[in-house]
């Protein structure tokens, strides 16, 4: 918008993000807010390297997520494996297809967006943004919101294995492939924290400033 | 001077609190993100939500949710039973342990920080703790994740029906009103009116 609108790194205050008190900055970049002693940073510390290294981590492990088994069901007659997408061809099959779209929209397409939208963020980030700030924060506030939803699969499957121990209808046993779904969870959660909104646009700001020159 | 200013926590803007009408919101007037809702001085609505919803996640917590039946045999799961049933197998504690974090443990810490916040407001002292209430309250925030339990519940139900006769624990009929509860607690707890509590207490 104007261009002539102060940040408050630009007016030297230091915003905390617990409790929103402006503090006037120090040369430190350490400092406590006053208020309610939270760590005050001028942006996240680190954040588009940590947000780099938690979003590569959890690309890796998600190839092990979808590919391994993530449970085990036992019989008297037969034993089965389960992978994440098999287990939405079962509810499919089996005619809850409402049920089926659910669980594939929060366990494959849920991840899988997030990634591709924290990868177009810190891109954005290091390229410079020129235009679409509002569309980046509006990404970024959607990730914070949808991150959750993935946990779903983990809950059912800890369900499953808590009901189904009888031995007249066999056992449900998790398998290593949850491990690393659960882990792409956390690690994509941990990634969108570790992202700071504030760096779209002054990423946006320097462009104004020195970009159209260089 | 720097209190007349708020910066936006989402693309760090400097400006001036917009006043407020009734049923409106701040939002930042560069990216749209919320800034602060209207104040509202009552605090007992929050308090009410706040210790309905404490109340039915303690009755969620304490019997089965559901159980499963099969020729005379049958197992039932409670919330922290199922967190316990992932721990107990091999190579699965930080599963389990994820299970009970998300599910019991950040729920029960934003309840009772929430009812300890407001229970002393309302009995007109501000707390003792209110720093630290507050700030575990904005740092468990993203990890609370009752509602996706709650789904996955859903699914699981589905998922065994043509195997076994599920039968429902007491649990599960408060979990409709644990769901709406929370929320609605999250939702009218306001955090900025209570720092500026605070602000008054110096």
């Amino acid at each position: 918008m104007s261009a002539n609108a102060l940040t408050a790194a630009e007016a030297g205050l230091l915003p905390c993000l617990t409790c929103g008190l402006l503090s006037r900055r120090t040369h430190a970049d350490a400092a406590a807010c006053p208020r309610c002693g939270a760590r005050l940073h001028l942006r996240k510390p680190a954040s588009l390297l940590r947000a780099w290294t938690f979003l590569v981590a959890a690309m890796i492990l998600y190839i092990p997520a979808n590919v391994l088994p993530i449970m085990e069901t036992e019989s008297i007659f037969d034993s089965q494996s389960d992978t994440i997408l098999s287990g939405v061809v079962f509810l499919w099959t089996s005619g809850s297809w409402p049920l089926a779209i659910i669980v594939f929209v929060a366990s494959i397409t849920v991840p899988l967006l997030k990634m591709l939208s924290l990868m177009t963020l810190l891109i954005a980030v290091h390229r410079g943004v020129r235009k679409h700030c509002y569309d980046l924060t509006r990404l970024y506030r959607l990730l914070e919101l949808i991150g959750r939803w993935s946990m779903l699969d983990i809950y059912v499957l800890a369900i499953l294995v808590t009901l189904v121990q009888l031995r007249v209808f066999g056992k449900v046993t998790p398998a290593p492939g949850a491990l690393a779904f659960g882990a792409v969870v956390v690690l994509t959660i941990l990634a969108t924290m570790s992202f700071d909104p504030r760096l779209i646009w002054d990423s946006a700001r320097r462009e104004e400033r020195y970009g159209r020159t260089t | 001077m720097d209190q007349a200013l708020i910066a936006c926590h989402e693309c760090d803007l400097l400006q001036r609190p917009p006043p407020l009408g009734a049923d409106t919101v701040a939002r930042c007037r560069r990216c749209l993100s919320l800034l602060y809702r209207p104040t509202d001085e009552n605090i007992d609505r929050p308090l009410a939500f706040t210790l309905s919803a404490a109340i039915l996640f303690v009755i969620a917590n304490i019997f089965p949710i559901v159980g499963l039946e099969l020729q005379g045999q049958n197992t039932t799961a409670t919330l922290i039973g199922t967190a316990q049933a992932l721990y107990q197998q091999q190579d699965m504690k930080l599963l389990g342990a994820l299970v009970f974090f998300t599910t019991v443990l950040v729920p029960g810490l934003q309840l009772t920080a929430m009812s300890y916040l407001l229970i002393s407001l309302r009995i007109g002292h501000i707390p003792r703790m209110l720093a630290l209430a507050l700030r575990v309250l904005q740092a468990v925030r993203p990890w609370g994740m009752v509602e996706v339990f709650i789904l996955g519940l859903l699914i699981s139900i589905v998922k065994l029906r043509g195997v076994a006769t599920v039968v429902p624990g007491i649990a599960l009929w408060t979990f409709g009103g644990l769901l709406m509860m929370i929320a609605a607690a999250i939702a009218s707890f306001d955090a900025r009116a209570i720092w500026s509590k605070q602000d008054l207490r110096r």
